[in-house]
């Protein structure tokens, strides 16, 4: 098989491209350039989108022993990642940016020209699994290292994205890859690992919104309506979120308060108790589902945010909406986060969270 | 078939395209060293002396250099002492640009209009921008055509508006990127009129046209090893006797005190070994070339619809063939023929690796999509019919393909 290997520049897709040329494809190697002003050096933990990554990631493909080229995607991925997380903190929810990118740019714009240039697949090196069927479907699944599973920001890929899709790491523990590109004399063996945005150096989400949306004044109010506190804009929030509220007063019980609701609109957050959090329901739209889309009442686990834990949730598919009950009280579900949907280690999909209904507003 | 059993497999049987039959495509931006040439580096490379030191070892080194400089500025028709060596192209453009500058400001204070053309490689452009930064240069770009061709009228007009303002005049003898041949000795004959010097960068034209330092006129003129058939890392500015130059690399004071650094004698035997060679053949490689170019571009563009030749049909480098595709990207072409073994160039400069469109191109006209979608094919000693007959063979699926895979990245614009 002709296979594209996206490289970050990171040792995960070097040793993602490394175990794919020797299985025997025929592989090409591929830097996605994301960034429109690319940085020479990478500063902090990040570890994508500068020069010098790119450089890291050639000089992988070289010991390989793979062709390598650049190709340059800052015009999509801004438009359709680094707009639509500024849209969305507008809008007062909380965008997952690598699922986004993944849906659209890595197995949408990649993956649609590496086929139009006659490769049948895209590797890359997150942690998930690809399982065959007997009935020649792909399942996605968990990866095997829980702490490295990214199977959550792959939860958006269809069948179709699937079966053009490979995940060399899915059932590798990370000390593991490692030691593979140690030993493969990949110099990347131990570049730290990338957290944070990769298109926000510094690592300062508020800095970076503030600076695309600018500041727009307003209250802090509890759940009566009565001000606690002022806030430079709602972009600054999260629900769920419980530090770097800076309310002056303490609370009359003297417990913490979290955010729990964030309305742009009036410029208005809302924050409560840890009770007044707990969530019974959520709905979402725009469900992706990674194989046909289930048709009955689902009892199975859903997690709602990247490295969250599992819950357990009866779920209900209506279409473009799903609606989750969530077996017990669940805490920081946020409007703009996925929630995927699991059955065992299987991704069943997933879709955007929209709104949450409160254990207290229920039985008030 | 999953990817992460490893096992059977190891890296050693991975094909790589070096394994297949390379059609190689790229002699502008290299060209493979001859056999006669890579003999003679050797030899020497196996023998200790400094050229610079008084005993025997020495005198050979030395001898080696001297002898290597005599056939170099006889092939070129210079003097001797006219030659330069240096570290390469580069580094030659560098010492003209720069060494000339200070040179003539030294002499006359009002000396600081720099002329030249927006298609220059980025060696000579680079270090005038940069004299134009720091030491207040000022940058006058002379207009080329769409076929990417100086005019002589025009520097004349601009000499004319003040000469006594002119440092000096650079243009190169053909374009590295579409091959059209520049009228540098008409250009040289203007600028003498005035007294201002001329720097042509010949990297090209060396071996593919004549090129004559005495009879061209112009003051310095850069010329590169590898371009040739010899080894890299050696290149020579020819500078006239009379011209002064102010060194840029200080130290032991070799190369009449214009260029320090200890002489690299091997690279000097295996330079002069491949130039003399290019001269001598010139004529008969010229003919031979052009031929085959001339099959290749006559090929491409009577069987693949869109497909145009840029830079002059006539006026270029027998060698060179660059030829635009409509409605695909010069990257993703590069990649199909590469994957087929063909080694071409999208003859771009690479921030990151991200291809820019080429300044070349957009100096001459083309909008940013025809320029991004350029591929620049270049023959050379070793090529044949049956590279020709390679690239014809696969252009037209690879052109297919590459207009499926679409313009989605063209349109960077920050």
């Amino acid at each position: 098989m002709r296979v594209l290997a996206a490289m970050s520049g990171g040792v995960d897709s070097a040793v993602a491209a490394v175990r794919m040329a020797e299985a025997g494809h025929d592989v090409v190697g591929v830097h996605l350039a994301l960034s429109r002003n690319p940085q020479s050096y990478r500063s902090g933990a990040r570890g994508c989108c500068t020069i010098e990554d790119s450089r890291d990631a050639r000089r992988a493909a070289d010991v390989i022993g793979i062709p390598f080229y650049v190709w340059d995607l800052a015009e999509r991925f801004h438009a359709d990642v680094v707009e639509d997380f500024v849209a969305e903190y507008a809008a007062g929810r909380t965008p997952n940016p690598c699922l986004r990118c993944n849906e659209k740019v890595k197995f949408s714009a990649v993956l649609e020209r590496a086929l139009a240039l006659d490769f049948d697949a895209v590797a890359t090196g997150h942690y998930a699994r690809i399982v065959d069927t007997p009935d020649g479907a792909r399942e996605l699944h968990r990866a095997v290292d829980p702490a490295k599973d990214q199977s959550y920001v792959l939860g958006v890929l269809t069948q179709e994205q699937l079966k053009h899709a490979f995940f060399p790491l899915g059932d590798t523990v990370k000390t593991e890859v490692r030691e593979e590109a140690e030993r493969r004399g990949l110099a990347v063996a131990a570049k730290p690992d990338s957290h944070d945005i990769c298109f926000i150096a510094d690592g300062n989400t508020p800095g970076f919104l503030s600076e695309q949306l600018g500041e727009s004044p307003g209250d802090i109010v509890d759940a009566q309506g009565n001000k606690l506190g002022e806030h430079k804009g709602t972009h600054g929030f999260t629900v769920g979120q419980r530090k770097g509220l800076k309310i002056g007063t303490p609370a009359a019980d003297g417990k913490p308060r979290f955010v729990l609701d964030i309305s742009p609109v009036d410029r208005t957050v809302t924050v409560g108790s840890r009770e007044e959090l707990a969530a019974a329901q959520l709905t979402a739209s725009k469900p992706r589902w990674c194989g046909p889309a289930p048709d009955s009442e689902l009892h199975v686990k859903a997690q709602l945010r990247a490295h969250g834990e599992e819950v357990a949730v009866t779920a209900r598919v209506e279409g473009d909406l799903v609606s989750v009950d969530f077996d017990e009280p669940t805490s920081a579900v946020a409007p703009g986060q996925a929630v995927v949907l699991y059955d065992g280690t299987r991704v069943i999909g997933s879709a955007t969270i929209d709104t949450v209904s409160r254990v207290a507003a229920q039985h008030a | 078939m999953r990817g992460n059993n490893g096992g059977g497999h190891t890296l050693e049987t991975v094909m790589t395209a070096s394994e297949r039959r390379t059609v190689y495509l790229d002699h502008a931006a290299t060209t493979p060293m001859l056999p006669a040439a890579i003999e003679a580096m050797t030899y020497h490379l196996a023998r200790t002396g400094n050229a610079s030191s008084l005993h025997g070892s020495g005198r050979a080194a030395r001898r080696t250099v001297e002898e290597a400089r005599e056939s170099i500025a006889e092939a070129l028709g210079a003097q001797p002492s006219e030659v330069v060596f240096t570290s390469g192209g580069t580094e030659a453009d560098n010492l003209a640009l720069k060494g000339l500058w200070w040179g003539r400001l030294a002499e006359d204070p009002r000396r600081r209009r720099i002329l030249l053309s927006g298609i220059e490689h980025h060696a000579v452009l680079d270090p005038a921008v940069w004299l134009g930064r720091h030491e207040q240069a000022e940058i006058e770009w002379l207009p080329v055509d769409e076929r990417g061709r100086v005019r002589p009228d025009d520097v004349r007009r601009a000499i004319e508006s003040d000469p006594e303002s002119v440092s000096f005049v650079t243009l190169m003898m053909a374009n590295n990127e579409v091959g059209t041949l520049q009228p540098v000795r008409e250009i040289a004959a203007i600028a003498d009129e005035y007294g201002i010097p001329v720097h042509t960068d010949a990297v090209q034209a060396i071996g593919q046209v004549p090129v004559d330092f005495a009879e061209l006129g112009v003051d310095a003129m850069t010329v590169s090893a590898h371009k040739v058939g010899g080894p890299y890392g050696i290149g020579a500015l020819v500078v006239h006797k009379e011209t002064k130059l102010t060194p840029i690399l200080h130290g032991g004071g070799q190369e009449r005190d214009v260029r320090s650094g200890t002489l690299d004698a091997p690279a000097t035997a295996g330079f002069a070994v491949a130039m003399e060679h290019a001269i001598k053949h010139q004529a008969d490689e010229a003919r031979r070339l052009t031929e085959l170019r001339d099959a290749l571009i006559d090929g491409v563009v009577s069987t693949v619809e869109g497909a145009k030749l840029s830079g002059d049909p006539t006026e270029r480098l027998p060698g060179n063939a660059h030829l635009s595709f409509s409605g695909c990207e010069g990257d993703s072409l590069l990649l199909l023929l590469d994957a087929r073994g063909i080694e071409v160039s999208t003859g771009s400069a690479c921030n990151a690796g991200v291809a820019e469109p080429s300044h070349v191109l957009l100096a001459m006209g083309y909008d940013d999509q025809r320029a991004r979608g350029s591929l620049r094919f270049t023959l050379g000693h070793t090529s044949t019919r049956a590279d020709i007959d390679a690239v014809l063979e696969n252009i037209g699926p690879v052109v297919e393909r590459a207009k499926s895979a679409g313009l989605q990245n063209v349109g960077r614009n920050t």
